[in-house]
This record gives structure tokens, C-alpha cells and sequence, in this order.
């Protein structure tokens, strides 16, 4: 387990046994594509889970639809698989009425960007308690293999047979243009990487948005091959901690710079090759910095991943003036009815104001 | 008798007499949206109540926000009907007109009945304020009001000469001079001016000065009347109050009733209220006057759009709240997937749909029922759900408390239809018993031994309400036709057949429960049954009271339940040689009704100009059909 993290301290847990990713697993067979990526983020959701520690009776899986939207039906917590889009709608009224629950949110590039944009747009500004994981494989695979919002430009699919002419979503700048305050990015098959993510982000209150790039095998394989591929990713992506130099690359020979006069970031060497100072440590509490790392993508700088983006503050419900418990009772019911202006009418049906 | 819809002119056109019924008077204040018009009416409207009048008040305000003053698009108006028991709408055609500018008269003069009484403000009536309404001539000079009974009085000058003495600037106390016609009509019908006296004092605490020239213009208004020859009409002085029942009163608008008949629905759960809304006119004043209940325990969530509200409120409503969503036309469109998935996933939810003029933008502000089509039919897939209307203010929260409990009841979304009239129309109110409310069930002791999400209760057929964090009874909701029992994924042909039977059994279960359609007014068998719904209530009743009481076999019947329409209808309609549905729309109850009721004889009546029925309109329908 790689704890990348200062602020990652488990939550407390509720007291029982401990649980294991058993616990969280349902008896329905699980339905994805053989080797799509969602199985390895299945895995990790529920080893996070057993982890985290909190009852499956508490937590809640709200799903759209989508390939990814699957996830409720494989975790042996309360869920709601619900309808495209709106999932993080119904997870924020869920939160309304319950504040205590653990809720996560799983949609795809679709679910989230596409037709549910506005909806991750307002839980992300709003700051509502919800754990939001986006597997994004850059396609629509449940509809079968149409481009998405997240997908390369030129990318050819049955509705862009001579290549898709639109310029795909930045999902982790989006969520840092929305408010977000809890921005994070991995990828399905980095075991070592995703589950200290995931762990991240249960335990920050308030909304916090993870970026999964998601290999779909059947209509978009390989899209995220330089960032999954044990070979190629230690070269290809930066693994942000935050206090530490930002340093990357099969031999630790790499670092980033940033250039705040322009906002840029560069490639520096590190160790026999160059000085050290160079290289810019990470402070996930830095906007700005975030920023710059949101955009950093081949082929010149390595893909982010990590926490980018880490700055708690009051949740949506910790925020509202209703007290969350609270339910009108006869008494204060007969209080409003007779609130303002009343008058009575006697038997002799004399008029008097009260 | 043929299957004809009657068609109806606007009722702004009509110049008769208002009917047979005698007895209760109609006043229409009118003026610029800045004068305070909205202020007057309340203002009368609370006096009227306190000397014993029943009434019905309709606002009438512009739909710009900021129209430029004295122009045609920016007057304001309200119209009050006061007098006995027997008020149940705001009034045909009006019996005293205030005018307060030229463009208030232009736009409302229509509503005056001829030989009706018009004051107007001389002093408004001058070039740029008769230019503006479009004026080439002064109307209070030109002689083309001689069909009325003119007062036209210097009520500026008036009002500046009682309100300049109570350190005033001369603007503030110009501004006075709604104070001076409302004094002026308070002494017309022998009105007590003190309750808005101690208004003034309260709301101008702050401003004594200005207390003292709003108070000081209603006296001399008051005075006005007393002084001068100025006789009221003979009849106005005759309005008589009536002998409700005894009781505490208090005004409620068809929005007052449904923020209260939602507070109530959730004091009688026990169930945390969700009203998740995004702003539309008019259904926008309930989240208004919910939100204001925060610290009362009533959440309310300004959603992002439509679709966030509906979804957000099945979202609360699947953690154990009460889950509500209200909206206006356009915004019904763009919540029907959401109904399909609360019909689908079997949670309680309450829609309200405060009807206005469409199709899309229309006329916000105006009175339609055209969406009980949208209502009873509009979701993908066959997805029954209970429809109710409310018939008007008080209705209104007797209605909402009924759809809770029809939603908590049965698991399902229920659509609650009201309408921009309903809404903003205001009638006294009989503060009901909250001790002897019913109570609204909500089971959420569900053995875990067993639980299946879909095993349903055979007699409601409800499913278990199961919430997250109840211990042992984890499970999976979704959109996906589920497995009857467990809930599981299931695209069994036998299984999708039996759901969706299931679906349109729960609706028969409600039939069940519901009270038997009845005959309400009139006659129980006969010529005619007027047949309606929602607010068209008042006229509707009105019009057949009087009808009856020539001795005309007439009856009128109003549906509340639109879905699943109540027991006996059949027999009813049977013992009348016609049924004439009288609706704010083309025909769409009437049509719904030909397809289940293909023996009778329906007739259409029907109005869709953006305004009620009028007594007088339903009153000559029905008299064609009874000759
Ligand atoms: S279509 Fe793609 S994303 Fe969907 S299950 Fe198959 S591999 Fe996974």
C-alpha cells in the first residue's frame, strides 16, 4: 500500500470486526467485457471499502448509466442505479436526507461529462459530501463504441466514421474550473496507486472528484496505454506526493519545474544529470499549481496522477442553516397554519381579530 | 346531442350583467406596478375578512419585472368578490373599477360592468400619462365613459394636501394616494380602516412620518366619501356578510396551501420534508414560502435545473424522506424520465405541476389546464401513477396531504396539478383541528429475515421502504426491470409482463381506497351534469347553485382524482342525458372520458385564453344544453 499522502490517516471506523472486500461483494455475477478495466476498479473500490471501515449498511453506491454504472449491482451496500446523467443529483438528495452515509457517485466520461456535466458541475461547486469516481475510457462502450466528450479528436467510431472533429474534456480541469475541492487521477491497473486514491478521497468530506482512466477492450483498447503499461508508465506519468519533489521516471532521472511567470511546466534532469533544486516540490493545497499539473499530458510532460488538488472546507450540508434532524411536528404545524393574520367566528358569527 | 366543444369568447369581453346572483360585489384596483396595488388589495382583502365577508381575490400583475411605469404593460391590478357564503370566485365583471392611471383604465375597463362605478385619479390623466396608454383623448373628458358611473377626483392633489402636513417630501406623499382610494372604498362598504392603520404603524415603524401620510390619506379618502354627495350604489351598501362556520380564519392562496399542506404532510409522517425546486413561474412562490421553514425542520434544495430537482427528490425520498419536487409546464416536460424511474424503482414522490399558458414559454402568469394530458400519459414505457388536482386554495392542502399519503402508502409518484390561477387566487381558510389530523403511516419496521426489496404487501401492494443505514437490508434499486421479489436484474419476459401488471394493479388498490365519485350541487339525476376539475370549481358550482335553484335539473360534479378516477362515475353519468366537461383546455378530461365512458354523452366546454370561466359563460353553456 502506497500511503502518498500526509492527510491520508484512515477515518475513524465504525466498531466491529474488520471487515474484508468479501464483506462488500454482492452474489450478482459481474458483467463487464473480459479484461475491461472497471474489474480492476471494482477490486479497488472494495478493498477500499473493507478498509475504510464503515458498516455496508452506511454506505451507498448511486449510479447512471454506463458501463461503469454497473457498480452499485456488485457492492453489497445500499445503491440506486438511476438514469443517465442524474446520478449526482440523486446522490446529493440522498445526502440531504441522511448526512451520515458514506456515498459514492460512479459514473463514466459520459455519465459525467456528457449528458451528467451539469449535474457533476453543481455537486463539485456545492461541496456535497460525495465520493466521485469517473472510470473514463474515453468512449461510449455500453452504447457501443460512439466517441465521447473525453476522446481524442480524429478519433473514428460508427458516428464519426471519418474521425471526430471535437477537442475532448479536460475532466480534472473541469472539476478545478467547477469548484472542486478534492481533485485526484489514476488508472484501473495501477494496484499500487489507486486504492491510495480512492482512500484519499473517502475520507475527505466534501465532494471529491477521481479521474480513473479506464481501459475499454472492446471499443477503445490501449487508449491509455502509456499511463496503464508497467513498462512505459513510470516514464510517461508523475506520481504526485504532496511536500515531495515532483520526480519521475524508471531511474528517478526526472523532474518537473514550474515557470510561475508563465504558468508552464518543463522537464528537468535530476541526480548525476542536473540539480535537484530545480524541480518544484508538490503542494496539493496550491490552485494554481493544480492547474498547471491538470494540463500536463504527452508528448512533452508526464500525465499527473495522484492527488492534484486538495483543500477542504465546509460540505453542503455542514453548510445549510436546516438542521439535518429536524422534523416539523403538530405543534410548531399549528404555529404556521395560524401564523399571520387570523380572525374567529363565533357561534353568532361576530367577526374578531386576533 | 352532438360531441361540440361550446367555444367561448374571452371573458375580458364580456359587457352583461354578472348573472343572477345578486348579493356580492366585485372591487378591481388597477394602477401602475409601482403604486402598490398588490398592498391595496391585501389591505381590503383583510378588512373585508374581519367584517365577516367571505371572498375570493385574484392578483393580476405584470410578467416584466421592471415595466416602464405608466405604460399599459406595467399596470398591476388585484379583483376582490366579497359578500355572503356563496363566494366562490373573484367575480365575473366588476362592479367598482379603481383606475390610478390612463393605462390602468385602458387595460381593465373591459372587466367594468356597464353603469358599474369608475374612480379614477384626475390628476394622473394628464399628456404624458394618456400618451402613454395610447390616449389621443382625454377618456374622462371625451364622453366615451358615459356607460358607467365616473368619479373622476383630484386624488393626487387630495392625497399631497392630508399627507404634505406629516413632514413628508412632496414624492412620499403622492405616493400616499393608493391609501386615498382604499379609504374612499372602505367607507363604500362601510369598512373598518383600523386594521390598516395599525399595518401602516407596524410596517413604517422605522418611517413614523410615513405612517402618518399613508394613515392620514386613507382618513381623508375616508372622509372624501363621507362628504361629499357621493352616493355608493345602492346594492354595494346592500352587501351582506355571511355566517361561515365558526371558527379561526385566516386568507390562503392556492401557494399558501400547498407550502402548508406539505408542512402538514410532514408532520403527519413524521418524515423530514425535500422540496427540491428550480425556479419557473408561478410555481416558484412554493419553494419561496418552504424555504423559509428551514429552521422549522423542511429542507428545501435549489436544484441546478428540472431534471436535478426531480432526481434530487427521489434521492432524498430513497434515504427516507419525504421527497417533493414542484414545477410549472415546460418544467413537468423535462421531469417525466425521472417520474419513469420513480414509477420503475417504486419510491414515494410527490410532483407538483402548477399549471400555466403553453406550449413552452406561453403566458407564465396566465391560468391553463393543459398539461393533464402531459400528466395522466406523459412517460416512456407504461407508467401508471396517481394524478389529483386541486380545486382551489384550501383544496389545495387537503390535496397535497392526500398525495403524501398516497405516495408513502403505495410506494409511488403522485402528480399533484394546480394552477397560475389557483395559485395566486386567496380565499378565507378554516384553520383545521392539526390534533385530529390523520396520521400518514410510513412502515419502517421491516424484518431483515427474509427481506426481499420487491415482496410486496398484498394488499397495498407496496414494496418495503427499506432506507440506507438501516441495518440487514442492503440492496440494490434501479432502472432496470427488476425481478418481482428480489429485486434482482431481470429480463425475463413472464417477470416484465407481471411488473407491469403489477404497476397498473397498485392504481386499482387506490381506486379502491378512494372515496365514490359523488354529485357535489344540484340536482342527483337529471338534463345535465357538469363536470370539472381543478380550479374551474367556483364557476363550475356557482353557475349550477344557481341553475338549480330555477328549478333546472342540473348537477356538477368535480373530480379530484383523475387517476385512478373514482368508483360510481358510470352510474352517475347514466342518470343524466349528458355530461358536458367544462375544462381550461381543448378537451383533453373529455376525450380521456369518451375512450373509458364510450356509452355517454360527453360535451365539451371549453376556454383557453389564459383566463378562468366565468359564472356567466358556464351559466349560458349550460342553459343552451337545458333548453
Ligand atoms: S464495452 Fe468497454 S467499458 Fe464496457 S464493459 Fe466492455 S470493455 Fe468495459
Amino acid at each position: 500500500m502506497n500511503v502518498m499522502n500526509p492527510d491520508l490517516a484512515a477515518p475513524a471506523t465504525d466498531a466491529g470486526p474488520q471487515l474484508t472486500a468479501r464483506d462488500f461483494t454482492t452474489d450478482q455475477e459481474v458483467r463487464w467485457c473480459p479484461g475491461c478495466g472497471d474489474y480492476a476498479i471494482l477490486k479497488a473500490v472494495r478493498g477500499v471499502l473493507a478498509e475504510a471501515g464503515r458498516r455496508p449498511d452506511d454506505v451507498v453506491f448511486i449510479s447512471g448509466i454506463g458501463c461503469a454504472a454497473r457498480f452499485p449491482y456488485y457492492l453489497a451496500s445500499y445503491g440506486f442505479h438511476t438514469i443517465h446523467g442524474r446520478a449526482p443529483a440523486v446522490a446529493t438528495g440522498v445526502k440531504m436526507a441522511n448526512p451520515d452515509l458514506d456515498v459514492w457517485v460512479v459514473g463514466g466520461d459520459g455519465d459525467f461529462l456528457s449528458i451528467g456535466g451539469n449535474h457533476l458541475m453543481h455537486a463539485l461547486r456545492r461541496n456535497v459530501d460525495l465520493n466521485l469516481i469517473m472510470p473514463n475510457n474515453a468512449v461510449y462502450g455500453l452504447t457501443k463504441g460512439q466517441y465521447s466528450p473525453a476522446s481524442a479528436t480524429g478519433m473514428r467510431s460508427p458516428s464519426s466514421p471519418g474521425g471526430s472533429v471535437e477537442a475532448p474534456v479536460n475532466a480534472a480541469l473541469l472539476a478545478l474550473g467547477a469548484g472542486a475541492r478534492f481533485i485526484a487521477r489514476s488508472a484501473d491497473t495501477l494496484q499500487d496507486h489507486l486504492p491510495g486514491v480512492l482512500k484519499a478521497a473517502q475520507a475527505h468530506r466534501g465532494a471529491s472528484f477521481v479521474e480513473i482512466l479506464q481501459n475499454c477492450v472492446v471499443f477503445n483498447d490501449g487508449a491509455f496505454e502509456a499511463v496503464r503499461d508497467k513498462g512505459l508508465t513510470a516514464d510517461r506519468t508523475l506520481r504526485l506526493e504532496h511536500g515531495q519533489p515532483m520526480i519521475f521516471g524508471k531511474d528517478r532521472d526526472k523532474g518537473i519545474a514550474i515557470d510561475w511567470q508563465t504558468g508552464t511546466a518543463r522537464v528537468v534532469p535530476v541526480g548525476d544529470g542536473g540539480p535537484v533544486y530545480d524541480v518544484t516540490v508538490h503542494d496539493q493545497t496550491n490552485l494554481a499549481l493544480a492547474t498547471i499539473l491538470a494540463r500536463m499530458d504527452a508528448p512533452d510532460l508526464p500525465l499527473a496522477l495522484g492527488v492534484l488538488y486538495h483543500a477542504p472546507a465546509d460540505d453542503f450540508t455542514a453548510q445549510r442553516a436546516d438542521a439535518p434532524g429536524r422534523v416539523i411536528d403538530r405543534a410548531t404545524l399549528a404555529g404556521l397554519l395560524a401564523a399571520g393574520k387570523t380572525w374567529t367566528v363565533g357561534e353568532a358569527a361576530a367577526g374578531t381579530q386576533t | 346531442m352532438l360531441d361540440q366543444p361550446i367555444a367561448l369568447e374571452s371573458s375580458d369581453s364580456g359587457h352583461s350583467e354578472s348573472g343572477p346572483s345578486q348579493g356580492p360585489a366585485v372591487v378591481r384596483f388597477a394602477g401602475d406596478s409601482g403604486d402598490g396595488i398588490q398592498t391595496l388589495g391585501s389591505e381590503f382583502t383583510k378588512s373585508s375578512a374581519l367584517s365577516g365577508h367571505g371572498f375570493m381575490t385574484f392578483p393580476d400583475f405584470p410578467a416584466e419585472i421592471r415595466a416602464p411605469a405608466g405604460t399599459t404593460f406595467g399596470v398591476s391590478a388585484f379583483q376582490i368578490q366579497i359578500g355572503g357564503d356563496r363566494v366562490k370566485t373573484h367575480g365575473d365583471t366588476v362592479d367598482v373599477l379603481v383606475a390610478l392611471n390612463p393605462a390602468a383604465l385602458k387595460t381593465n375597463l373591459a372587466a367594468l360592468r356597464p353603469g358599474g362605478l369608475l374612480i379614477a385619479d384626475r390628476d394622473a390623466f394628464a399628456k404624458r400619462g394618456l400618451e402613454k396608454a395610447g390616449y389621443a383623448a382625454n377618456p374622462l373628458e371625451d364622453g366615451s365613459l358615459d356607460g358607467y358611473r365616473l368619479e373622476a377626483i383630484e386624488i393626487s392633489r387630495l392625497t399631497r394636501e392630508a399627507a404634505l402636513p406629516q413632514g413628508v417630501t412632496k414624492k412620499e406623499a403622492e405616493t400616499a394616494r393608493n391609501f386615498w382610494a382604499l379609504g374612499l372604498v372602505y367607507w363604500m362598504f362601510s369598512q373598518d380602516r383600523a386594521p390598516t392603520a395599525a399595518w401602516l404603524t407596524s410596517k413604517f415603524a422605522k418611517r413614523p412620518e410615513i405612517a402618518a401620510a399613508n394613515t392620514a390619506a386613507l382618513d381623508a379618502g375616508h372622509t372624501y366619501g363621507d362628504v361629499t354627495d357621493m352616493a355608493p350604489p345602492p346594492r354595494l351598501r346592500a352587501v351582506t356578510p355571511s355566517s361561515p362556520r365558526p371558527g379561526t380564519y385566516r386568507t390562503l392562496t392556492g401557494i399558501d396551501g400547498m407550502v402548508l399542506g406539505l408542512a402538514a404532510a410532514s408532520a403527519l409522517s413524521g418524515l423530514r420534508l425535500h422540496y427540491c425546486s428550480y425556479p419557473i413561474t408561478p410555481a416558484s412562490a412554493i419553494l419561496h414560502g418552504l424555504a423559509k421553514l428551514g429552521g422549522e425542520g423542511v429542507a428545501t434544495f435549489q436544484a441546478e435545473d428540472e431534471i436535478a430537482a426531480a432526481t434530487a427528490a427521489i434521492g432524498a425520498s430513497f434515504a427516507g424522506g419525504l421527497g417533493v419536487t414542484g414545477t410549472s409546464g415546460p418544467g413537468m416536460a423535462l421531469k417525466a424520465e425521472a417520474l419513469g424511474l420513480a414509477t420503475a424503482a417504486e419510491l414515494p414522490l410527490i410532483v407538483i405541476d402548477v399549471q400555466r399558458a403553453g406550449p413552452s414559454t406561453g403566458m407564465p402568469t396566465k391560468v391553463e389546464q393543459a398539461d393533464l394530458n402531459l400528466a395522466l400519459h406523459g412517460r416512456h414505457g407504461e407508467a401508471p401513477l396517481p394524478v389529483f388536482a386541486a380545486a382551489g386554495p384550501g383544496d389545495s392542502f387537503d390535496t397535497v396531504i392526500e398525495a403524501a399519503r398516497t405516495a408513502v402508502t403505495y410506494m409511488t409518484p403522485v402528480i399533484v396539478l394546480s394552477d397560475a390561477y389557483t395559485a395566486n387566487a386567496a380565499e378565507p381558510w378554516r384553520l383545521p383541528d392539526v390534533a385530529t389530523l390523520a396520521g400518514i403511516a410510513v412502515d419502517r419496521d421491516i424484518d431483515a429475515d427474509g427481506f426481499h426489496p420487491f415482496r410486496r404487501d398484498p394488499e397495498s401492494l407496496a414494496r418495503p421502504w427499506a432506507v440506507p443505514g438501516m441495518t440487514g437490508l442492503a440492496h440494490r434499486l434501479g432502472g432496470i426491470e427488476r425481478s418481482s421479489g428480489s429485486g434482482h436484474i431481470s429480463y425475463d419476459p413472464d417477470n416484465h409482463q407481471e411488473m407491469t401488471d403489477l404497476r397498473a394493479a397498485k392504481l386499482d388498490r387506490i381506486r379502491a381506497a378512494l372515496p365514490p365519485a359523488k354529485v357535489s350541487t344540484g340536482t342527483d339525476a337529471g338534463r345535465v351534469l357538469a363536470l370539472g376539475w381543478g380550479s374551474t370549481q367556483g364557476a363550475l358550482k356557482t353557475a349550477v347553485e344557481d341553475l338549480a335553484a330555477e328549478g333546472h335539473a342540473v348537477g356538477h360534479l368535480h373530480l379530484r382524482h383523475l387517476s385512478p378516477l373514482p368508483r360510481g362515475l358510470a352510474e352517475i353519468f347514466a342518470l343524466y342525458d349528458e355530461v358536458v366537461v367544462a375544462e381550461l383546455n381543448s378537451g383533453q378530461l373529455r376525450t380521456h372520458l369518451q375512450g373509458l365512458f364510450p356509452q355517454v354523452s360527453f360535451r365539451g366546454l371549453t376556454k383557453v385564453t389564459g383566463q378562468p370561466f366565468t359564472v356567466a359563460e358556464i351559466d349560458a353553456a349550460l342553459r343552451e344544453d337545458l333548453s
